[in-house]
């Protein structure tokens, strides 16, 4: 039908849905993002087939191109198989960005307490800061929500930033490498407060088995567990939940000290891995983009490795197109934020339609 | 064609002829070629099962939907009707089941926001009081929403219609939320607005008012009209056979139940139960005491939203009492556990939402049974789900409740109404409780899921079981029930023996008028059925 005046869009449920497509709309969001890539690099008077081999493909052909891919997607699939939990049951964590900074600060207070101290204790001693810390961050809007009622996207989001700040008081502070020549950076971590590299000549690190642990345990969890079905009860159909006995405020807890614990524990692993110290910024966004891995995952923990993978390849990519083609480093940014818009859009697509309708008479 | 206008005009011809209309929607053929005709003043009745597919056919009247094939004359015209406005603008009005009401606003403004052309506040106002006047549908139009009834607000929708005088009147199940008199009062100004030349539409699966009210009846069975009749003139049993194709089965108390012998245990006793509403319009449960003995069926009546849910969530444990002895279950205090610990003491809960309380829509019917039967049916070895054992039980609930679907591993969400009802009193039953709520079992079931369901809850309590019923279906509860009280403003009235009591005594207790009702001289039939 085509459009004249007086016509309107109208959205509608779709009244068959496939439910299968719901997994091929990351397949499609992906797709959709090189696409408008492609167009994004031609505007910019780049060759597009050239920009987008250096952004996707060549970065995954050297060995260590491959390791470094791991080393960014680690983080990104721990947190994202946290987040993917509360999401699970419509507990909307925003700031593991937070979580993930609290974590590391905690793990790095004990790194520099034991410095230069001999062993293999520091290191789980760190783990367990670690995690403590993003847990105890978590618990703040967990708190808030349980005796309160306080939206939690709100509070957790604007606690990232309190973290953050926290952190550069500290390294600008008390923790500063006494040797750094004022540099705001505390001291170099030494060999054990540091994870075992498992690929010899990369940064390769024992989290990133860690994070593939994870993922399996939560899938686990999710899948074959009373804990896992009440989570999901609660987040499609809370009255079932309160229905079946559930008890909803112990469920919040949970999802919230999971998704702050895993943020926290890869808080940990950057600061005792490729870091090797506290700087006053220790991740490049990995928080919030472990939203955008979780929702690309389909909120389930084996997909979540994969999108954690895909997701990783932007920061990579971003980084040798910028050395390669001279691409402006904004590329990660904008590739991430194309792939949730397209991966949203998609979404609604499969469960709605727009409509053209006629003009209503008279 | 121009004789039929003419003889519209003056009233001969019909005011809404619908030929061969046919909608399909995936899977579905809604309405299969239907033909039916209103005559100007005549009270006309669309009688048929839920699922029939009455809503669909007087939706595509009202312009909400439109017909795959068929056409719809007014007047002898062939009209196209786009949306509701055009059904307006031509004169036909009609008042839903579900209102759509702003419960912040007054009755004035509701009507205002509900029309194409209010006009000034003044004026509409003054026309509000004179039509709610000459039709004897009291409301005044300053009074907030949420302060009013149920009864009362149906009839802002229906002053809402009558101010654009509308020659065709669709009414949705209109009584299904009404006590026995506010039905009484409806059908009176259905009865004037009929004298006075408008047509009405009346859906509805209640024979008896179709018997009372309606002129003619046009009888749907799965999309097709089956038959047209004179309903005055057909029995209850004929209209029902009509409607569901088969004869209507009734619940059967199993040989040897006496209600005047039994004499169970107290299996459920409910004694000075106080609760809060949780919502800001909800009702307060005020000191509330019955007793259920085993073997017996204990109704509780009601219109809707005087208390019903907030009883059903404080009998099943979804809110917990102030006091632990508000609540016994065989004995045991349990005014302070919460559902899963009842469930401990043989406690079971069929709930009045089935989408999202008593069942989660996108889940198996497999997760639908570990929901609630997770502790009593054992399907957990510590934290692990036992799949098969769960698989099991979902299977013996399908068969053994005839539960219509493909398996168990189809979403409770893809079941009709019927069914899934039919599996959620399944599951409960199936757990063996010592005490069962059940809240409004057969709403939006049909005859035959609903007769099932009666069935198995009178099996229930012959095997020794104490089954409390809350229902807003009148004839359910006085057909089934030993005995029954009633619920107004959050205040249950004495017991009533069923098979002793009068419609009309329930009416007013219904309306609220509590005190001497002719059970509370009989208190002592709480633990004694005379019949």
């Amino acid at each position: 039908m085509p459009f004249r005046p007086g016509m309107s869009f109208r959205i509608e449920q779709r009244r068959e849905m496939f439910r299968g497509l719901l997994y091929l709309s990351p397949v499609l969001a992906v797709a959709m993002t090189v696409l408008t890539g492609f167009v994004l690099f031609a505007a910019m008077g780049h060759d597009p087939v050239l920009a987008l081999y250096h952004f996707g493909i060549s970065p995954l052909l050297s060995l260590y191109g491959v390791s470094e891919l791991l080393v960014k997607a680690a983080p990104l699939i721990m947190i994202g198989v946290g987040l993917a939990v509360g999401f699970r049951a419509n507990v909307w964590n925003i700031g593991a960005e937070g979580q993930l900074t609290c974590g590391a600060i905690a793990a790095g207070v004990v790194a520099l307490a034991f410095w230069e101290q001999e062993g293999v204790w520091v290191l789980p001693l760190m783990c367990l800061a670690g995690a403590f810390g993003g847990m105890a961050y978590a618990a703040i809007p967990a708190f808030l929500k349980t005796r309160f009622d306080v939206n939690e996207i709100l509070t957790s989001l604007m606690l990232t930033y309190v973290a953050t700040l926290f952190l550069g008081t500290l390294v600008y502070g008390p923790l500063k490498d006494p040797a750094g020549f004022n540099f705001p950076q505390s001291r170099m971590f030494t060999e054990s407060a540091l994870l075992p590299i498992v690929l010899a000549g990369t940064r390769l690190h024992f989290g990133a088995i860690i994070a593939l642990m994870i993922a399996v345990a939560v899938w686990v969890l999710m899948t074959f567990t009373i804990i896992g079905f009440q989570i999901r009860v609660l987040g499609q159909a809370p009255a079932a939940a309160r229905y079946a006995g559930f008890h909803r405020k112990r469920l919040i807890w949970t999802c919230l000290l999971m998704s702050g614990g895993f943020a926290g524990l890869a808080g940990t692993f950057e600061i005792a891995g490729p870091i090797g110290q506290l700087i006053p910024s220790i991740t490049p966004g990995y928080g919030f983009t472990a939203i955008i891995v979780a929702f690309l995952g389909r909120l389930h923990p084996l997909g979540i490795v994969l999108s954690g993978l895909v997701v990783a390849l932007s920061y990579i990519g971003g980084e040798n197109a910028q050395v390669e083609v001279g691409l402006p480093q904004a590329v990660t940014g904008v590739f991430q934020g194309l792939l949730l818009f397209f991966l949203l859009a998609s979404d609604f697509l499969v469960r709605y339609r727009i409509r053209l309708v006629g003009a209503v008479a008279g | 064609m121009s004789n039929g206008a003419a003889g519209a005009r003056h009233g001969l011809g019909p005011r809404l002829q619908v030929r061969a209309l046919t909608k399909r929607f995936p899977g579905v053929l809604a309405n299969d070629g239907v033909d039916f005709a209103v005559a100007p003043g005549e009270i006309h009745a669309l009688l048929g099962e839920n699922g029939a597919g009455k809503s669909t056919l007087v939706r595509m009247i009202y312009g909400v939907l439109h017909p795959d094939e068929g056409e719809i004359r007014w007047d002898g015209r062939v009209v196209r009707i786009e949306d509701p406005r055009a059904a307006r603008r031509l004169g036909i009005g009609m008042v839903f089941q579900h209102f759509s009401l702003f419960e912040a606003m007054s009755v004035l403004e509701n009507v205002a926001l509900g029309m194409d052309d209010p006009g000034g506040m003044a004026a509409l106002a003054r026309r509000v009081s004179e039509v709610s006047a000459s039709y004897g549908l009291a409301l005044d139009p300053s009074r907030g929403v949420h302060t009013l009834s149920v009864g009362e607000r149906q009839r802002i929708e229906i002053v809402r219609c009558l101010l654009q005088n509308p020659k065709l009147l669709i009414m949705d199940e209109p009584t299904s939320v009404l006590t026995p008199q506010e039905v009484e009062r409806l059908f009176e100004t259905l009865r004037k607005l009929a004298r006075e030349g408008c047509s009405i539409l009346y859906i509805s699966h209640k024979l008896e008012e179709i018997k009372v009210l309606c002129d003619r009846a046009t009888i749907l069975r799965d999309g097709r009209v089956v038959a047209e009749c004179n309903p005055a003139t057909e029995t209850k049993g004929s209209l029902a056979r009509l409607m569901i194709g088969a004869e209507l089965k009734t619940a059967k108390r199993r040989a040897g139940h006496d209600p005047g012998v039994d004499q169970g245990s107290v299996r459920l006793a409910v004694e000075g139960l106080d609760l809060a509403a949780e919502e800001i319009h909800g009702v307060n449960l005020k000191n509330i005491s019955f007793s259920v003995r085993a073997g017996e069926l204990f109704g509780i009546a009601g219109v809707a939203g005087n208390g019903q849910k907030e009883l059903e969530l404080a009998l099943s444990g979804e809110r917990r009492a102030k006091v632990a002895e508000a609540v016994r279950i065989d004995g045991h205090k349990a005014g302070h556990l919460n559902t899963r610990a009842r469930r401990h003491l043989g406690l079971g809960c069929v709930p009045e939402g089935r989408r999202g309380h008593g069942a989660v829509p996108a889940m198996s019917l497999v997760e639908n049974v570990i929901l609630s039967g997770y502790d009593r049916m054992k399907l957990l070895s510590s934290i692990f789900i036992k799949d098969g054992e769960a698989r099991r039980f979902a299977k013996r609930v399908v068969e053994t409740f005839d539960v219509r679907a493909p398996g168990t591993g189809v979403s409770a969400g893809s079941l009709s109404g019927g069914n899934l009802q039919k599996f959620i009193v399944g599951r409960e039953i199936l757990q063996s409780p010592g005490v069962l709520i059940v809240s409004q079992p057969t709403w939006g079931v049909d005859a035959g899921a609903a007769a099932a369901i009666h069935q198995a809850m009178a099996d229930l309590a012959a095997d020794g079981a104490a089954v409390v019923i809350i229902s807003q279906d009148l004839d359910e509860l006085l057909q089934i029930t030993d005995r029954l009280a009633v619920i107004g403003l959050g205040v249950l009235s004495a017991p009533l023996v069923t098979s002793q009591v009068s419609v009309e005594k329930i009416g007013l207790l219904m309306g609220g008028v509590h005190g001497t009702a002719p059970g509370s001289d009989r208190s002592s039939g709480s633990d004694r059925h005379a019949v």
